[in-house]
């Protein structure tokens, strides 16, 4: 499904990525981990296609296609989902307004009927189950006002709706209390499919406890310099980034 | 010398165009309507068109009007035809309640009133003034929009000869929403709509101005609405101006509040090249209460300024005041709002923000809120942004799905939104939304 190859990428001529290799296949979870400042939010909005980093080598195939030459809108209605570690407030603009939109754009983009109001208020009712949001969120302007824990799951219903191929999942877990986190991984759960593939950015080994990766990938100044399964990720828990540090040290002065 | 015979030139025009409507309508109309417009012709050839070395007029030049050789209305008649072109901008919920002006002619072959309750009295001014209410408007009008120090509401008065007449009796409630629909499409017309509004003790009712024209020509349209809300009486009011690309349009709009009296109002400017709006609000006696909400969005070529005041007489009086200002390509906007407290005015309320949404890096907006207190225990706060849309919001929403130009869109929508939900009448709403959203080439957004 997807394929990153050799993947550099600056912020301001810093350079953030330097030679990112990944491959995740169809019904896989892949969680990236690593310090703080290690590139792993970098890579999430890269993925996405955010306009202020630059990719200067390397590529990224998705499905086939160059993901690289996608404008993020295109990425998106081709079934690239990014929730936002801080999502974003959209003022004057209803939840239920975007979710439609959003909905209807891929529903186009698929050559599918639209749905009106309130065929797509019954869709909308089904899927904020998923995630136990109340319905009240949903005439409320796009996560203005909306707690930490509450926009967190306010993009995982957004995910819901959207049902993409590829969901990059960038710190979700981040300010969550266990409650909240165990509502957010029960509803990334519910949506694991065999035809979809969830890559999980984390700093925390927590949230593995609730959605178990296939793959851990632990992510240090920009390059992956481990990957192993899920027993990677308790590991690191136990000795935490300093084993990681110092190993890539010593590595890097080898 | 050179300058004043330029001056004499371009009111020239109008003392001319005034002696020939004073010899059509002398004896139709009643001898105090006479020396009242000839008092306020005097006036205006005294003051001329504004100098944009006047401070009022300092981001607004008024030189391509003066310059312009309009053809005054009365000379013209509207076609059926040409209002029947129009027909389709009566809103829905005044389909029976509308008012319909050709040219700024009353035209009762186009209008309906099927909708208004008998008690309510609403006229085209020309015929009002034949009416038994000819001594009460001779006591009102032209009693609020004082002519002395405005140029243009001396120049409407000037040429006062039709227009809309509206009369609610104490108690008096209208359901239906009045509209009033302004067409100008007959070459570079000129036209004077004169509006008296009044609103007796415990009457409600919606006033809609909506004003419309050719796109290709460039016409003059000079309005002046005065409103009386009497004690406890309830007035909603919105002016939709769409007026053509090449058009020009100046409005005064003065609304006087009595003792606990509510006047809620919100002015659409999507029109015109140079658009001008003095708006007053009164609050002459306790406890009133006004609204003064307004909505400008312009693109190239287009000027639109907004000067208000609101002005507090008397004490324990609310006033809040948004405006909010969409500009676009080489567009320009002008907001000047002005909030006067009297010193008789304590516990005076009183809230004003003007913010600017910029979408070009070449449109330019000159905001000046001001705020001149002379009560000592009053709560009053102002503020005004200029700014544009955010980066992260855009990209936020383009991860959704939504092209740019359709996330722009639909920021523009959610920025506008706080003034458009408070619209009451349902289709000024949604004609509002559709055109923030589909603005620029994006297709269609759909956001029900």
């Amino acid at each position: 499904m997807l394929e990153i190859r050799n993947l550099h990428a600056t912020i301001d001529d810093q350079e953030i990525l330097r030679g990112i290799d990944l491959k995740v296949s169809a019904g896989e979870v892949h969680a990236i981990m690593g310090p703080n400042g290690s590139g792993k939010s970098t890579l999430a909005k890269v993925l996405a296609g955010h306009p202020a980093y630059e990719v200067t080598e390397g590529e990224i195939i998705y499905e086939g296609k160059n993901l690289l030459e996608m404008d993020p809108d295109e990425r998106a209605r081709e079934g690239v989902f990014m929730a936002f570690q801080y999502p974003v407030e959209v003022p004057g603009v209803s939840n239920a307004q975007l979710l439609r939109l959003a909905y209807n754009e891929k529903r186009k983009h698929q050559g599918l009927e639209e749905l009106d109001p309130l065929e797509f208020k019954e869709l909308l009712a089904e899927r904020a189950k998923l995630v136990d949001m109340d319905l009240s969120f949903m005439s409320r302007s796009v996560n203005e006002g909306f707690s930490g824990g509450e926009k967190k799951r306010n993009e995982i219903l957004q995910m819901a709706v959207l049902e993409p191929k590829l969901a990059i999942l960038d710190e979700t877990d981040s300010g969550l209390d266990i409650d909240a986190l165990r509502i957010v991984a029960d509803g990334v759960n519910k949506l694991r499919r065999p035809d979809n593939a969830i890559i999980l950015v984390t700093h925390y080994q927590r949230i593995l406890n609730y959605i178990i990766p296939d793959y851990v990938h632990v992510l240090y100044r920009g390059r992956i310099v481990r990957s192993g399964g899920k027993e990677l990720a308790l590991e690191l828990e136990e000795k935490g980034y300093d084993w990681i540090k110092s190993e890539a040290g010593v590595t890097a002065s080898a | 010398m050179m300058t004043q015979a330029t001056e004499a030139k371009e009111t020239g025009l109008y003392l001319e165009a005034y002696e020939q409507l004073r010899q059509r309508t002398a004896s139709e109309v009643p001898s105090w309507l006479d020396r009242l417009r000839a008092e306020a012709l005097e006036k205006f050839s005294e003051l001329g068109f504004p100098a944009p070395t006047l401070e009022e007029w300092r981001y607004t030049n008024v030189a391509p009007i003066a310059k312009a050789r309009f053809v005054p209305s009365w000379t013209i008649d509207g076609a059926e035809e040409t209002g029947r072109r129009w027909e389709d901008r009566v809103y829905e919920e005044a389909r029976s309640s509308v008012l319909v002006f050709v040219n700024g002619r009353f035209r009762s072959d186009l209008s309906s009133l099927a909708a208004l309750p008998r008690e309510a009295v609403v006229l085209g001014l020309a015929d009002a003034l034949r009416s038994e209410h000819q001594k009460m408007i001779g006591e009102r009008l032209a009693r609020g929009a004082a002519f002395d120090r405005q140029h243009f509401a001396a120049l409407n008065t000037a040429f006062i000869a039709d227009g809309a007449f509206v009369y609610l009796p104490r108690g008096v409630r209208v359901e239906a929403p009045i509209q009033l629909l302004f067409i100008s499409d007959s070459g570079p017309v000129m036209s004077f709509p004169r509006v008296l509004v009044i609103a007796e003790r415990e009457s409600e009712a919606t006033l809609i101005e909506r004003y419309v024209g050719a796109a290709d020509q460039p016409y003059f349209t000079d309005a002046v609405v005065e409103i009386y809300v009497d004690e406890n009486a309830h007035l909603e009011h919105y002016k939709v101006q769409e007026e053509g690309a090449a058009s020009f349009h100046v409005a005064t709009t003065w609304v006087e509040l009595k003792r606990a009296a509510r006047y809620h109002s919100t002015t659409v400017t999507l029109g015109a090249q140079l658009a001008r709006h003095n708006i007053a609000a009164i609050l002459t006696e306790e406890g009133g209460e006004c609204r003064v909400d307004g909505l400008y969005m312009v693109d190239t070529g287009q000027h639109a300024d907004t000067h208000s005041l609101i002005e507090h007489r008397a004490p324990r009086c609310t006033s809040f005041q948004l405006y909010k200002g969409i500009l676009d390509g080489r567009s320009r906007g002008v907001f000047n709002g002005r909030i006067y407290v009297h010193r008789e005015a304590q516990q005076t309320d009183a809230y004003q923000t003007n913010r600017n949404l910029m979408l070009s890096n070449e449109a330019r907006v000159d905001t000046k809120p001001q705020l001149e207190i002379f009560a000592d225990d009053v709560k009053c706060s102002h503020g005004a942004t200029v700014g544009q849309l955010e980066e992260e919001e855009l990209f936020y929403l383009r991860t959704r799905g939504l092209s740019f130009e359709k996330a722009r869109n639909l920021l523009t929508y959610g920025f506008a939104e706080e003034v458009v939900e408070k619209i009451a009448v349902d289709s000024i709403r949604e004609q509002l939304n559709e055109v923030i959203l589909n603005r620029l080439h994006a297709t269609a957004l759909d956001v029900r």
